[in-house]
């Protein structure tokens, strides 16, 4: 028995900004929603299950989110499932929302990821210690900041290399109406000037903290083919992968993590591709602080260990090079983080539509959407393409 | 965004836009058994680790369960209270509930004996200077009468330099 | 659809675990629903966990939980803020995809280390409701008051399932709370949340629950006689309690029509009533009649351990149709004020 396909139908997204003061949080998730709708030509009532996905609940302070949102999603008298697999969460919710089509479950549903974090205290719910442990890091960049370190010294990589990649994921935000950071002004001094917050990470190589929401449509095969037919292209799933390993295991590699090479090759194997490197015309990958990028090419598979930096430093994953990553400005540009991982996750099918606007890469036919929380350790990733699979 | 028509008589109010609601709960937090045994022995000024019975690494702090093979990790192993500095970082922000001055360092250090680092703080020492491969020993706060500190991971104030040439890389490669 | 079962199952409750965390706690579980079938942990396909920081208070808890099932080499795994009965579904969604044999759900709860009345106000509308704290004792009474008003139940039915679930959970070595008084004994003690009183209330409980989904022949071949899932489907109402008529549960009814409850006989119905008048009005939504075996273990009226109650429904029917004495059983799983959340599963042994 063979999983049905699926097409992404409806892609939307909120104007990702610090604070936005002028909708709930209700408002939020139903601005995202309606744009998804309106993209696929379809309304609330067309919509057979809703599937929702956010961050820790300590963020906003509501627990079970679901519940209250019941009615701003349309999903009275419908099935509403609420993920939650920390950082990752985006991705994770688009995978098991895409589930319930590929299984043959639902025809039509419509997923949606979130953050307002200005109504949460959200640096708090992130840097508080765990109960008996002491507070000795701060926040997500103070855990992270000694593993890239740990990256930096295994493979070499020139102290350069984290600020061509959060200038680049700035530039290409500008392309992108969407995104929270706007920095017209931004170059590479400007972001080695910046302060350094836990060195080796400086802040302008640190993501921000965005009130936003994302949200997809994704259909049967059927239905796909009638919005082809109508002149609205679907992002075709070719394959979905979730895997996750523990927080403080010895013998963890959080510089490469065992997790992400395991959940890329099933991914990968999944679509067929063989060679990602050249097989992948466009990456939109979680990076939040800017060393990620080449930790992740390695992770991923697009080149060996410690030649991540070169694809960086060569300008490969610039919009103009041949493997454009984060043409979207990434999390780097703009970060609800229970959104994040499904912003990546449709911005790669917003490219293999053709959708992408002024950040477009032209000709993108396959395109890989990349999440991963915790501690590095749980990884959700999807391939989707502008042909069925 | 909906426009929203409202009765005349609202002409002129200040519109609501948003409400702080302070929240607070309170939790009594169990520590658990591998966890409390980890505590007493802090306030003997004793780091102990314990090991997976399957796997043979040595966990500190011990969280009861070997996270990789999934089962109850009961052998005590007593680590000394020095160790290698595998990373850091310097950190240079105040934080949501911390007291430390700014600058200070953060690091992963692997103590000697052990399988997976703790985090812990460096000081004495400019943190220029700090690297990986580092030597280092815990500094512990001030005993009390009965010559014990409190059952905490604070109970260390420190790690600092102990004099000792760097680690051979080998010794935590598996670490970096 | 492919046929996909419930092979094993396992739950530890107690009303107030001070001595474990919540790793030390789940992995004794985990443990036994494995050991159960003889089933090694890298034969496990997909791993889907429910629980709730705000039980833990703790953001990112069930990060460390994951430990307990030893995540290494890396897994296929996922989580949900909710029942694991919900947990359930996604891995039973996963499972009908076709690429993978088996799935472990666990989940767990500590409800002890906060005041869990309170907490559970953090579910509410975070504009209108959450900022007037209404326990959740005060909002169950809510929809009981109206259910007395209406006349379609008395407090002598309430006090009636009460007495006959602590009845049944004496013979459930599981059950926190457990008593041999008659309604009428009951009936006599002092109103707590009027018009609820303390027995119509859930105990205050810490605990955690597994099961392994299977499919198909491997199913067979764990477990000589798999509780089959016939129908598994959920369905939410609105959540301002003011727009409901809080004397129904719409959903629970439309997931009970769409699982085909009443495609069959029902032997034994877990009904995940918290509150004594819940399980009133659930027989009335899922149609279920007098001669339906309800809650034989007592129901969360005599454990309540949040985030699992409803998967431990599902396991407690499994368990009855694995040793014969059921051969069609419907689990229910509920979540939010009044039962404005509904999960309803048939199980059936062949």
């Amino acid at each position: 028995m063979g999983a049905e396909r699926v097409a992404i139908v409806g892609i939307g997204q909120t104007h990702h900004t610090a604070t936005r003061g002028d909708v709930s949080i209700a408002g939020l998730v139903r601005e995202a929603a309606q744009r998804a709708l309106d993209d696929a030509a379809m309304t609330w009532s067309d919509i057979d299950a809703v599937v929702i996905g956010k961050a820790p609940d300590f963020f906003e302070g509501l627990m079970m989110p679901e519940l209250y949102l019941a009615d701003a999603l349309g999903a009275v008298g419908k099935p509403m499932f609420r993920v939650h697999t920390a950082g990752s969460v985006g991705g994770s919710t688009a995978i098991v929302a895409s589930d319930l089509v590929a299984s043959g479950v639902h025809k039509r549903v419509l997923t949606v990821a979130f953050e307002k974090q200005s109504e949460s205290e959200a640096m708090w719910a992130l840097s508080t210690p765990f109960p008996f442990s002491p507070p000795m890091h701060a926040g997500a960049g103070g855990y992270f900041a000694p593993h890239i370190r740990a990256y930096m010294a295994r493979s070499g990589a020139p102290d350069h290399i984290g600020i061509m990649v959060a200038l680049k994921d700035r530039l290409n935000a500008l392309k992108n109406p969407y995104a929270h950071l706007h920095e017209p002004d931004i170059t590479f001094d400007s972001v080695k000037d910046s302060f350094m917050l836990w060195d080796p990470i400086r802040y302008s190589e640190t993501c921000p903290s965005s009130d936003g929401a994302c949200a997809l449509v994704m259909v049967d095969e059927s239905l796909g083919d009638d919005a082809a037919a109508a002149g609205r292209n679907p992002a075709w799933l070719h394959g979905t992968a979730l895997r996750s390993e523990p927080t403080l295991a010895a013998g963890r590699d959080q510089v490469s993590p065992w997790a992400g090479r395991e959940c890329a090759a099933d991914v990968f194997a999944q679509a067929g591709i063989t060679d990602p490197r050249k097989q992948v015309d466009v990456v939109e990958m979680y990076v939040p602080f800017s060393w990620f990028e080449p930790m992740w090419l390695e992770n991923l598979g697009f080149c060996g260990q410690g030649e991540g930096w070169k694809l960086v430093d060569t300008g490969v994953t610039e919009m103009t090079g041949d493997l454009p990553v984060n043409c979207s400005g990434g999390v780097l540009s703009s970060n609800p983080i229970g959104a994040s991982g499904m912003l990546r996750f449709a911005e790669a099918a917003l490219q293999v539509r053709g959708q992408a606007g002024e950040h477009q890469i032209d000709g993108a036919r396959t395109a890989l959407g990349h999440a991963y929380g915790g501690g590095s350790q749980f990884f959700a990733m999807w391939v989707v393409g502008s042909a069925k699979p | 965004m909906t426009e929203v028509t409202l009765p005349a008589r609202f002409d002129g109010l200040e519109m609501v836009r948003g409400l702080r609601l302070p929240a607070r709960l309170e939790f009594t937090y169990t520590a658990g058994q591998a966890t409390t045994r980890f505590l007493t022995h802090l306030a003997e000024k004793r780091i102990v680790g314990q090991r997976c019975p399957s796997c043979r690494k040595v966990y500190v702090p011990p969280r009861g369960a070997c996270p990789t093979c999934g089962v109850p990790t009961t052998d005590e192993v007593v680590l000394a209270n020095t160790g290698t500095v595998t990373s850091f970082c310097i950190v240079n922000v105040a934080f949501y509930g911390g007291s430390m001055e700014l600058p200070y360092v953060s690091a992963l250090i692997l103590p000697d004996g052990a399988d997976i680092p703790l985090m812990h703080l460096i000081q004495e020492i400019p943190a220029a200077d700090v690297h990986m491969g580092m030597r280092v020993e815990a500094v512990w706060v001030d005993e009390d009468a009965d010559g014990r500190v409190p059952p905490s991971l604070e109970s260390i104030r420190h790690f600092r330099p102990n004099g000792e040439p760097d680690a051979d890389p080998a010794t935590y490669a598996d670490h970096v | 659809m492919r046929d996909i079962a419930i092979v094993s199952f396992a739950q530890f409750n107690s009303p107030i675990e001070r001595q474990r965390n919540e790793v030390e706690m789940i992995m004794p579980v985990v443990g036994e629903v494995r050991d159960r079938i003889s089933i090694t942990k890298d034969k496990i396909d997909f791993v889907c966990s429910g629980s709730s920081d705000y039980l833990a208070g703790v953001p990112f808890s069930f990060v460390t939980t994951l430990d307990a099932v030893g995540p290494w080499p890396p897994i296929s795994e996922s989580h949900v803020d909710m029942d694991g009965a919900f947990a359930v579904y996604e891995a039973w969604v996963k499972l009908q995809m076709g690429k993978i044999d088996t799935a472990l759900i666990y989940a767990y709860g500590k409800s002890s280390p906060g005041d869990i009345r309170r907490t559970v106000t953090r579910q509410l509308d975070p504009y209108y409701l959450g900022p007037l704290w209404p326990d959740m004792h005060s909002i169950a009474a809510l929809q009981a008051r109206q259910l007395l008003e209406s006349g379609q139940i008395t407090e002598a039915d309430m006090a009636e399932v009460a007495a006959r679930s602590r009845a049944a959970a004496a013979a459930n070595p599981h059950a926190v709370v457990s008593g041999t008084e008659s309604a009428e004994e009951l009936l006599a003690a002092p109103r707590t949340y009027d018009p609820l009183r303390a027995h119509d209330c859930p105990p205050v409980t810490d605990g955690v629950a597994a099961v392994v989904l299977a499919a198909g022949d491997v199913a067979r071949e764990l477990c000589d006689r798999p509780a089959w899932i016939r129908g598994i489907e959920h369905r939410i109402d609105p959540h301002a309690l003011g727009v409901r008529d809080l004397t129904r549960s719409p959903s629970a009814a439309a997931a009970a029509k769409a699982a085909g409850v009443a495609d069959g006989t029902v032997d034994v119905a877990e009904l995940h009533a918290a509150w004594s008048h819940e399980e009133l009005l659930l027989r009335r939504e899922l149609g279920l009649g007098d001669d339906v075996d309800v809650n034989p273990s007592g129901g969360a009226l005599c454990a309540n351990t949040m985030m699992a109650t409803g998967l431990i429904r599902m396991g407690e029917v499994a368990e009855r149709i694995w040793a014969g004495n059921a051969d069609r059983g419907v689990a229910h799983a509920a979540s939010g004020p009044c039962l404005q959340q509904n999960l309803v599963c048939v199980l059936e042994g062949e």
